[in-house]
């Protein structure tokens, strides 16, 4: 026997093993051993989609339609295959922005609008409440068929029960009492509930236990397997139409629509959003639920064809209703624990969806719709309350309270106007309207608040009117005329077929109209709006959010303080649970203790998240942004800020041409190094060369000076020569020195010249004169050749005169010992005067041409006396002819003397006085 | 029997002078103007010093200094380097080479004969 009291009592004890799991789930939650952190729970816990809906309705559903409750588990399952691709992204979106709703997450994404946060709350739960209801509905009635054990009946309809003997009234408040006792336990960062998600996925795979249970029984029990049973079926008379698509499951398109629908809902439904990304433990979990999730969807419904076909064939047609078979059959059967279980199960499929879909909604109307409000109603002056996190609690509790309260309000007003299935439906519909803002958001940069707002208002508007208001009207709130006739009797608005739309079903009529409006006006306005600087921010932030590596800090500016950030967030999640946040935080940045931090614009968006995760991005921004002196970043500092990027770039590119100029004078340099360098090498064989030749004379001076000194006995004969020697040596080290001096200031460019205009051949002839003396001592002849002509040139007669005694003294040398002849010609040349100076002497190897005008090269033509000179005259008197733009050079042959000839420019010598 | 010794020098007037002061201190002198001049005068007659100038035409004092020491039979010839080059490698160079001793120019003429009586006495 079923009593009351054993059902009572059965329920009880199912809640508390909920009760435990949730417990222990928080318990090893707060010790840091999750036991949700693995795919299957995941998996599991996202099953909570099956709601009673499914448990009992499918199979109502398929009493009427056939394989018509299909399309609400094949879009979900089409919808697994693109987990990966949209689900793990809204995954990442909200991590990285704690976000907890999916207002918060629409909210987030258009600028942290608080307006749209609110309207997305305001849809979900308009949309979502009588969802809600359909399960309480679904319990009571489950309660008060068995009540009725072992008479298998409905329970008595019409009769109004008085408020207080309401069984759904008592469902509604114990279903608020126990999500209150572990939904809101206390205020989570980040929202995440371990232990209700390890509850839920309990729940799941009990309702699925039951479920196959019943199908087992029923297919193997009552008939002998699949065939059997659907060999009898095929008698019943309306079979070929619930197995056929296009006519009794609605036509093809119906399909199509119902598939769409059902594949957005799993993604926003809220409580789909709650379980499958807030409490979303591990990313990578999702590549179990891909194919989890839809193998569960496939397996609780296998046995809705068996279930349905088996209650039309045993009980009387039109005795009970199709959705209460999965309850009625073993019922029927009096298989009393069997039955038990199904009610269990379908207690699980209702409290699952209720439990978390008022968490979800509880979150949303706390963050988005309430704090907002309360934020900004100045009297509360709750930025000056010490601590919040009571509040907040609160708030969340009276939501859950008010939303089953409303649930129940909505049961008892239109509980029986309409079919399970199709309550369902108009919920989907309702939570749809997220689509394009969501979808739109995450993949669509361009997406504005603007169209955001505009699109969801005339989504919702138009679901409103195609759906919600049509449904009023069955339930005997609005004249039937409003569907039948439109309003006023306006026939292109009739709520079903507007603008004459007809041959559509409700739900797909409603779709249309209202998916058509939302999209169009959200891409509509968002391409001819405008995006503010943080709403663009956000945007990328959401679009590329598997770009971006880190946190995305918008651009911001402005001065905070530590503790005020601290205090603040203080309020909300109490003062322990902040500092250890922010001492995590520090600890992230190698900082020793929270005391070290800096407020900078990380630190802000850190606090903002934390807080976010409590109260809701839009909320936070409002809060932070009132202890934030935050500078507000206009479109003229966005410029400078480009500007200041496009300068740094211009700098880079300076840079770059620096360097590169660097290098190149690098390398002049090393080339000018090595240059020094070897100029130094020479420099140094030159001093060394220098002094060897200076040591020669001195040598000598010193070596006679203190022969004469050590040796006074020396006759005069002997004493005279080698003073004579020193008298010369001196002479030579003076000419050296003078000529070593010289050769120096002309190289170096600093040496003295007196210009003048002059007649060559007088200069010849002084020198002839001065050198007549050596001329008669060396016995050698002179011969003069000049013309009776030249042109004057411009020289410095002193300089001349210093290169031609130096080669009439070479000459002098260097001629025959014995018949020495030295020629003297000057000639007359288109554009030079030349002249050469021939001897007769042993003439000079082509091997030592060259060299001779090298600096302290002396060529000896003899073995046995060393030349007389310095080895300075030739290099000296090349760097005066090559002073007055001319050249000087030899023309030699051994044995038959040698000519120097020097030219001097007519043109040009005027431009070389300096 | 005085001792013999060669100079071998390019400059006119230091080989009047050296002439003079090893002839004064009772030495055998001989004279070479060159590098080559002065090998085959060793080669006529091994000296027992020879006062070596580096910069010799012909052949550097460096190269007669590597032949007289590259020849067993003059192993007894003493070799003094004489050079206006007082550079510090020189100096090394001139005694790897197995030059006996180094004198520079401009030399102190009472030191010079020190030496080279140094030498003919070791």
């Amino acid at each position: 026997m079923l009593f009351g009291g054993v059902i009572l009592l059965a329920s009880f004890a199912y809640l508390g093993i909920l009760f435990a799991i949730a417990y222990w789930g928080d318990k090893r939650a707060d010790a840091g051993r999750s036991i949700i952190a693995n795919p299957y729970i995941y998996a599991l816990s996202m099953a909570v989609y099956a709601t009673s809906w499914t448990f009992y309705g499918s199979v109502g559903r398929a009493a009427a339609s056939g394989v018509g409750f299909l399309p609400i588990y094949l879009g979900p399952t089409l919808m697994a295959a693109l987990f990966w691709l949209v689900l793990r992204k809204m995954i990442r979106i909200s991590k990285a922005n704690r976000i907890t709703s999916i207002a918060d997450f629409i909210a987030a994404r258009y600028g942290k609008s608080g307006l749209l946060g609110g309207l997305v709350t305001l849809i979900a739960v308009i949309g979502v409440i009588p969802y809600i209801a359909l399960q309480l509905k679904a319990v009571s009635t489950s309660f008060l068929i068995l009540l009725q054990y072992p008479e298998v009946a409905m329970p008595a309809k019409g009769q109004r029960v008085g408020l207080l003997q309401d069984t759904a009234l008592y469902v509604a408040l114990l279903l608020a009492a126990f999500t209150l006792l572990f939904g809101t336990r206390h205020l989570d960062a980040t929202e995440r509930h371990e232990g209700m998600v390890a509850a839920i996925a309990f729940e799941s795979l009990v309702k699925l236990v039951a479920f196959l249970a019943v199908g087992v029984f029923v297919t193997f029990g009552l008939y002998h397997g699949f065939a059997d049973l659907f060999e009898h079926a095929m008698r019943l008379p309306d079979v070929d139409r619930l197995l056929t698509l296009g006519n009794a499951a609605g036509t093809y398109g119906s399909w199509a629509w119902l598939i769409a629908l059902s594949m957005l809902s799993i993604l926003f439904l809220p409580r789909q959003f709650q379980v499958s990304v807030v409490e979303n433990v591990n990313e990578s979990h999702l590549a179990k639920a891909v194919w989890l999730f839809p193998l569960y969807l496939l397996a609780i419904n296998i046995f809705v064809l068996p279930i349905t076909f088996a209650g039309l064939m045993q009980f009387p047609p039109g005795t009970l209703d199709a959705d209460t078979f999965v309850l009625t059959l073993p019922m029927a059967h009096r298989q009393e624990a069997l039955t038990l279980l199904v009610f269990i199960g379908g207690l699980s499929a209702a409290t699952g969806m209720v439990i978390v879909e008022t968490i979800a909604l509880s979150t949303m109307i706390c963050n988005d719709l309430v704090m907002p409000l309360l934020l900004r109603w100045k009297v509360l002056a709750l930025g000056s309350r010490s601590d919040l996190s009571g509040l907040l609690l609160g708030i969340r509790r009276g939501a859950i309270l008010l939303l089953m309260l409303l649930g129940y309000v909505y049961y008892r007003a239109a509980g029986e106007a309409y079919a399970l299935v199709s309550i369902g439906l108009v919920s989907f519909a309702a939570v749809a309207q997220f689509a394009p803002a969501m979808l739109g958001g995450m993949y669509w940069k361009q997406g504005t608040r603007n169209g955001a707002l505009c699109g969801l208002s005339l989504g919702f508007l138009l679901w409103a009117y195609t759906l919600l208001l049509p449904s009023f009207a069955k339930s005997g709130w609005l004249p039937l005329a409003f569907i039948e006739e439109g309003p006023f009797g306006i026939a292109w608005l009739k709520p079903l077929a507007l603008f004459g739309l007809e041959e559509m079903d409700d739900i797909s009529h409603a779709l249309f109209w209202s998916l058509l409006g939302n999209v169009g006006t959200y891409v509509g306005v968002s391409l001819f709006d405008r995006q503010g600087i943080r709403e663009h921010a956000q945007a990328v932030l959401f679009v590329d959010a598997f770009k971006i590596s880190g946190r995305g800090a918008s651009p911001w500016r402005g001065s905070a303080s530590l503790e005020e950030v601290m205090t603040l967030i203080g309020r909300f999640l109490g003062p322990v649970r902040t500092e250890d946040a922010f001492a995590q935080y520090a600890a992230g940045c190698g900082l020793r203790s929270w005391q070290a931090l800096e407020p900078d614009a990380e630190l802000v968006h850190f606090a903002e998240t934390l807080l976010a995760g409590a109260i809701g991005a839009s909320s936070a921004r409002v809060m932070l942004a009132s202890v934030v002196k935050e500078e507000p970043l206009g479109m003229d500092e966005v410029l400078n800020i480009l500007d200041e990027a496009s300068q740094l770039l211009a700098y880079s590119r300076q840079l770059e041409q620096k360097s590169a100029e660097l290098e190149a004078a690098t390398a002049e340099l090393r080339a000018a190094n090595e240059r020094l360098q070897e100029l130094d090498r020479m420099k140094d064989d030159f001093i060394s060369t220098v002094t060897h030749e200076l040591r020669t004379p001195l040598t000598s001076i010193r070596a006679f000076s203190e022969i004469l000194n050590d040796n006074p006995e020396l006759d005069a004969r002997q004493r005279a020569r080698f003073v004579a020697i020193i008298v010369k040596e001196s002479e030579r080290l003076t000419r050296m020195i003078n000529q070593v001096l010289d050769l120096a200031k002309l190289e170096s460019g600093r040496a003295e010249w007196h210009a003048s205009e002059l007649d060559l051949r007088t200069v010849i002839e002084d020198a002839v004169a001065t050198t007549s003396q050596l001329l008669e001592e060396r016995g050698a002849s002179l011969t003069l050749q000049l013309p009776d002509e030249v042109p004057r040139v411009r020289a410095d007669r002193d300089r001349l005169l210093q290169v031609l005694l130096n080669l009439i003294s070479n000459a002098a040398k260097f001629c025959d010992r014995d018949a020495g002849r030295i020629v003297i010609a000057l000639r007359v040349l288109p554009d030079a005067l030349q002249v050469d100076v021939s001897d007769n002497g042993c003439g000079i190897d082509p091997a030592d041409q060259e060299t001779i005008f090298e600096k302290f090269r002396q060529v000896g033509d003899t073995l046995t006396e060393k030349p007389q000179g310095t080895g300075l005259g030739l290099p000296i008197s090349r760097q005066i002819i090559r002073h007055f733009g001319g050249k000087l050079w030899v023309n030699s042959a051994r044995g038959q003397g040698a000519t120097f000839s020097f030219s001097l420019p007519l043109a040009g010598v005027a431009e070389e006085d300096v | 029997m005085s001792k013999r010794v060669l100079i071998a020098d390019d400059e006119p007037n230091i080989v009047i002078s050296l002439e003079f002061l090893l002839q004064q201190e009772g030495y055998q002198v001989e004279v070479a103007h060159d590098g080559q001049e002065a090998l085959d005068a060793i080669e006529r007659q091994p000296p027992d010093l020879v006062l070596l100038d580096i910069m010799l035409p012909r052949l550097s004092g460096f190269d007669v200094c590597q032949r007289i020491r590259a020849n067993p039979d003059w192993s007894k010839v003493r070799v003094v380097m004489l050079t206006a080059k007082g550079r510090e490698v020189e100096v090394s160079k001139g005694l790897a080479l197995g030059a006996d001793d180094y004198i520079t120019k401009p030399f102190a003429t009472k030191e010079l004969l020190a030496r080279v009586r140094d030498q003919l006495a070791g």
